[in-house]
């Protein structure tokens, strides 16, 4: 979402407007150059952050609690000068905090991803189970997957295997409605070239299936990526143990509001990293 | 007349409405013939049959002497719309059909059928980033590199502007004089079935087509589109074509818009 948010900012560089741009042969003024687009990028960008930081500081001046920018920054320079410190398992630093909640979000994204994609394709590819599937994903799919956790730790009786189970099934989902899409979509074309050639089973799933779904199949771990990473800051501060989720409850215990940002700006860059490698790979297998 | 594919009383109708009754043809080795109908009255159908991506509901097809059963590599198709994976380069899809088909030489069968459409200098570039004519002429060097006994194409120059498409023209007439290759084309394009045929079939409208009349023309190898565009002979014949299409067979409705006559 933050990288959808910062591309609009950027946008200001579409043409000038058409009228405008008829007026100056007319009018015998030397046309000024134009600063190239990333120049122009560029200053919006900062545009847009200075805006927010000055937002940020007059409500920080004005709003009493809410510490100001440079209060944070001073905060951010300590933190991120040792984020490997350990102290005991409640007082680590905040890169072993992240490290952890990306762990689970992997295992429960991997784990996810290797149920997902291959029923998946089951679903896209038979009928019978895609009615079998449709109500069930239908009527689970909207089902915020915090509501999982007590399940998840009644059948764990452990704090750290219900989150990876939370961010399971909520990647779950995603991956196989993406992937099952993905296959209903292909081609007749495509599989009348596999037929006319006979080429065995093992050469249509990995030529022709396997390619063909790909770019769906991203598609449904980039969404499912994303709730991932949202899910994981909610259920930690539920289960506590080490994680970004669970510094941010325990800094509001210890009521260090700087922490606080400090940790909300952390999870923004993660997350926009997490989105902008995932479309780095879409853009790869988008055959044009 | 030494039938080397044979099309033997056969009839195709999907659930309760035929489309094909009672075909009856013999194609020679080393022939050149096209089918020619308007819209809907099943030329691509039969084709799909010869293919093997349907199975007739009565006669039967044999191909060299073997009951056609399904699709195999002994039928190269080149279909109208290329229908290249986008995911390999010309080279890949081209090997990917040549390694079905051969053991050995599978790189150099794969470069020399490239060659031979003209297009070795573009192997490595991805079906998007060549022009339509080269994309179906990827598909023609895949359907060729595996040395089928009969090629098969399914309007293959549908999709194309004219010019392109007279291009192509020649380029398959110099490579089935070079291959001599046996050929049974779709075709609505009258021209371009008289410019290219030995044998002209022409189909009667849906439902339950027949073959209407077959064609000869015995115009002389190789033909020169422009020497022919004079010359009286091809006229007649092209005349003969149209008047079956549009006499004969007129079109009802919205049909008729379908068929070219450039």
């Amino acid at each position: 979402m933050r990288a959808v948010a910062l591309r609009k900012v950027v946008t200001p560089t579409s043409p000038p407007h058409p009228a405008a741009r008829r007026e100056i042969p007319v009018q015998v003024r030397p046309r000024r150059a134009q600063a190239p687009e990333w120049v122009v990028s560029l200053i919006a960008w900062g545009a847009g952050i200075a805006l927010f930081v000055l937002a940020w500081a007059s409500i920080a001046t004005f709003g009493g609690r809410i510490p100001d920018p440079v209060v944070v920054g001073k905060a951010a320079a300590k933190i991120f000068a040792d984020p490997f410190y350990s102290k005991g398992p409640n007082d680590q630093g905040i890169g072993w905090n992240v490290l952890s909640s990306l762990k689970r979000v992997g295992i429960g994204f991997g784990l996810a991803a290797l149920v997902g994609i291959p029923l998946g394709f089951v679903v896209g590819r038979f009928k019978f189970v895609s009615g079998m599937a449709a109500p069930i994903i239908a009527l689970l799919k909207p089902v915020s997957p915090l509501a999982w956790l007590p399940i998840g730790l009644l059948i764990f009786k452990a704090a750290n295997p219900a989150a990876i189970y939370v961010i399971f099934i909520c990647s779950l989902w995603p991956m196989i409605v993406n992937t099952a899409v993905g296959v209903r979509q292909i081609p007749q074309d495509y599989l009348n070239v596999a037929r006319v050639l006979n080429l065995s089973e093992w050469k249509v799933f990995t030529k022709i299936l396997f390619p063909a779904v790909l770019p769906y199949m991203i598609t449904g771990v980039r969404l499912s990526i994303g709730v991932a990473w949202l899910v994981i800051v909610a259920a930690e501060m539920l289960t506590g143990g080490v994680g970004i989720g669970f510094w941010v409850w325990d800094e509001w215990n210890n009521l260090k509001v700087e922490h606080i940002m400090i940790a909300i700006f952390t999870i923004g860059v993660v997350g926009l990293a997490l989105e902008q490698a995932l479309m780095l790979a879409a853009r790869r297998f988008n055959y044009g | 007349m030494d039938k080397y594919l044979s099309i033997e009383a056969v009839g195709m109708s999907f659930g309760d409405s035929p489309i094909l009754t009672g075909i009856d043809l013999a194609i020679r080795k080393g022939e050149f013939v096209t089918l020619i109908g308007h819209s809907g009255c099943g030329k691509s159908t039969l084709l799909n049959l010869v293919a093997g991506l349907l199975k007739p509901s009565a006669g039967t097809i044999l191909l060299a002497g073997k009951h056609v059963d399904g699709p195999g590599p002994d039928r190269g198709v080149v279909f109208q719309n290329h229908s290249l994976l986008p995911w390999l380069t010309c080279l890949g899809n081209v090997h990917l059909a040549v390694e079905r088909v051969f053991k050995d030489d599978v790189k150099k069968r794969t470069q020399a059928a490239l060659e031979l459409v003209g297009l070795a200098h573009a192997s490595h570039k991805y079906p998007h980033q060549i022009s339509g004519g080269m994309k179906q002429r990827v598909g023609i060097a895949r359907a060729l590199a595996i040395e089928p006994k009969v090629l098969l194409l399914d309007e293959p120059f549908g999709a194309l502007d004219a010019l392109t498409r007279a291009t192509l023209q020649d380029e398959l007439m110099r490579i089935v004089a070079k291959t001599g290759a046996t050929v049974l084309m779709v075709t609505h394009d009258v021209d371009e079935a008289v410019l290219l045929s030995d044998r002209v079939v022409m189909m009667t409208n849906g439902p339950a087509a027949r073959i209407g009349e077959v064609l000869e023309v015995p115009l002389e190898r190789p033909r020169e589109r422009l020497k022919l565009a004079h010359e009286a002979r091809f006229m007649e014949l092209r005349a003969e074509v149209l008047e079956f299409l549009y006499d004969k067979q007129a079109a009802r409705g919205k049909n008729a818009a379908a068929l070219k006559v450039a």
